[in-house]
């Protein structure tokens, strides 16, 4: 018999409550930043300069908030929907303590100014080579737990962390393939990429859409696929759907990323050969939004009185807005437009508030009263408070982008009669400014959400009691 | 035959592919295993910890 066997809770516990910290950390440097923008007198220091802080607020968001988002909640999902306890624990303790030494390192080495200068993958090559080892490791522990499940099926939000972990362990190490350079000693790394001219700006980006494809999307809806159920109560709406539209994501994302190449020395091909697959990307995202909301029909009710199940559902509706816009911005005429303005800023932010940001939050609300003992978090009131921070944090961040966004491409583009340009390129900055105060006031609600957060979750920490003891469930038979 | 013509080839396997997924997915000999899987994380909270 199994039933002495208790589920690995530690690691969990210990990655859901950094995700709350790295939350806070992140984006309170992104609301810094953005009120550089505003005020430019706040780029006091060097160190804490907007060139510097902007690549820690992506980092820290994506990879500490985001990072430590997915480990907790895939080592809770694959443990627990595999009827088994977690693989290789040692492994799994050491991925924690070295993700938040990486995550350190960044937060060091980012201010102090080295950088490989790929955006989201600005970590320099010892930095680099400790992540590629973490998700090794990450990809043992996953994969041998899901070696040794006692059900005879593999659960689809693991279909989704499996391709996540092996897509990004592809991307990681290949982007980052480099050339120490030694000159200045071991102190100061600096690298050169293994790549050059156009074929290095096409890898980039290879990497750079495919973590919003396997990173930010691919991961988080395996976290959709486990919580949004599960707080539901209900199955998820097609089974069916979701194995089709795993497969599309996964034969479709890779090659989207040429349209972040529109208009350069990209061959035109390539350049059109990404856009159309960008276009196509909207039927599998679409699916997954679809299937994740209609899991709610015939319950729509319990939306009124569950804030977790606003956020997962609000998730999933800015999930379809951005997964709508971003096909759209991705056709070359339109790029035209949006490229290089606010707008891809706001499209971004469509995404990671609204999708990655706030599918993150209901997930780790789910998960904190479970890991501490509790029937529920400390104030489920607090929670509704978030809610609306969060959403109006967002809707005001986008919306103040878009427009500006909108307005900069127009001011750019426009020419007079004898065919100089209308507008100096200092004039659409004045322009912006009303907009960028609304997103620092978006930021500003937004962060406040977080800290509320903290303050629900370390309250009900002081009035729970870890759980150690939680036992594994029976194997299921095959039939 | 040149590598292009394996390029194109490779296009249309993976084409191919995806349609027998689709077809294997939406088999109705597989509508049963599947509710099975999608109602299985229901099932799997500890007594005490669910609260509805």
């Amino acid at each position: 018999m199994q039933s002495q066997a208790t589920y690995n809770y530690k690691v969990v516990r210990q990655f859901a409550v950094m995700t709350v910290i790295w939350g806070i950390v992140g984006m309170l440097v992104g609301v810094i930043i953005a009120a550089q923008l505003v005020w430019p007198e706040l780029n006091v220091h060097e160190y804490l300069s907007y060139g510097r802080l902007r690549p820690l607020h992506t980092n820290a968001v994506i990879f500490a908030f985001g990072g430590c988002a997915l480990f907790a909640t895939s080592f809770y999902v694959v443990q627990r929907t595999c009827h088994t306890p977690l693989f290789a624990p040692g492994l799994a303790t050491f991925i924690f303590w070295a993700w938040q030494l990486v995550i350190v390192l960044a937060a060091v080495s980012l201010p102090l100014g080295f950088t490989s200068g790929k955006e989201y993958a600005e970590l320099e090559w010892p930095i680099d080579l400790l992540i590629a080892v973490i998700w090794v490791s990450y990809a043992i522990v996953f994969f041998g737990t899901i070696g040794t499940r006692k059900t005879p099926h593999i659960y689809v939000a693991n279909w989704f962390y499996g391709a996540f972990i092996i897509a990004v362990a592809l991307l990681h190490i290949i982007n980052s393939a480099a050339t120490p350079v030694f000159a200045e000693g071991l102190l100061t790394p600096k690298s050169y990429s293994a790549y050059s001219g156009v074929q290095d700006a096409m890898i980039q980006w290879w990497y750079g859409h495919n973590a919003v494809g396997f990173f930010l999307t691919a991961a988080f809806l395996g976290m959709m696929y486990y919580f949004v159920p599960k707080q539901a109560g209900r199955p998820v709406y097609s089974y069916r759907l979701s194995v089709v539209h795993f497969w599309a994501l996964i034969f479709t994302y890779m090659w989207a990323g040429p349209h972040h190449l529109h208009y350069t020395a990209l061959p035109d091909w390539t350049q059109s050969l990404g856009m159309v697959f960008s276009l196509i990307l909207l039927a599998p995202s679409w699916g997954g939004m679809i299937n994740g909301i209609m899991t709610l029909s015939g319950a729509w009710h319990k939306l009124r009185d569950d804030p977790i199940l606003k956020f997962l559902i609000v998730s999933l509706s800015f999930y379809g807005m951005s997964t709508f816009e971003g096909p759209m911005m991705s056709i070359k005429t339109v790029n035209a437009l949006s490229h290089y303005t606010d707008w891809t800023v706001g499209h971004v932010h469509s995404g990671a508030l609204g999708w990655v940001g706030m599918v993150s939050i209901g997930a780790i609300y789910y998960l904190i009263p479970r890991l501490f003992g509790k029937p529920e978090m400390y104030s489920v009131k607090l929670i509704n408070v978030h809610f609306w921070l969060a959403t109006l944090g967002t809707v005001l961040y986008i919306a103040a982008l878009w427009i500006s966004g909108v307005m900069q491409g127009l001011m750019w583009r426009a020419t007079n009669a004898d065919g100089t340009l209308t507008y100096a390129f200092v004039e659409s900055v004045r322009a912006s400014y009303p907009f960028w105060t609304i997103r620092v006031i978006g930021g500003v609600l937004y962060l406040a959400g977080m800290f509320l957060m903290a303050y629900n979750m370390f309250k009900t920490i002081a009035s729970g009691k870890a759980v150690d003891n939680a036992p594994v469930l029976a194997p299921a038979g095959a039939h | 035959m040149d590598i292009n013509d394996l390029r194109s080839i490779y296009t249309l396997l993976a084409f191919v592919t995806f349609v027998g997924i689709i077809w294997w997915a939406y088999s109705a000999k597989r509508k049963r295993s599947f509710d099975e899987a999608a109602r299985s994380v229901l099932d799997d909270d500890a007594p005490g910890a669910e609260k509805k």
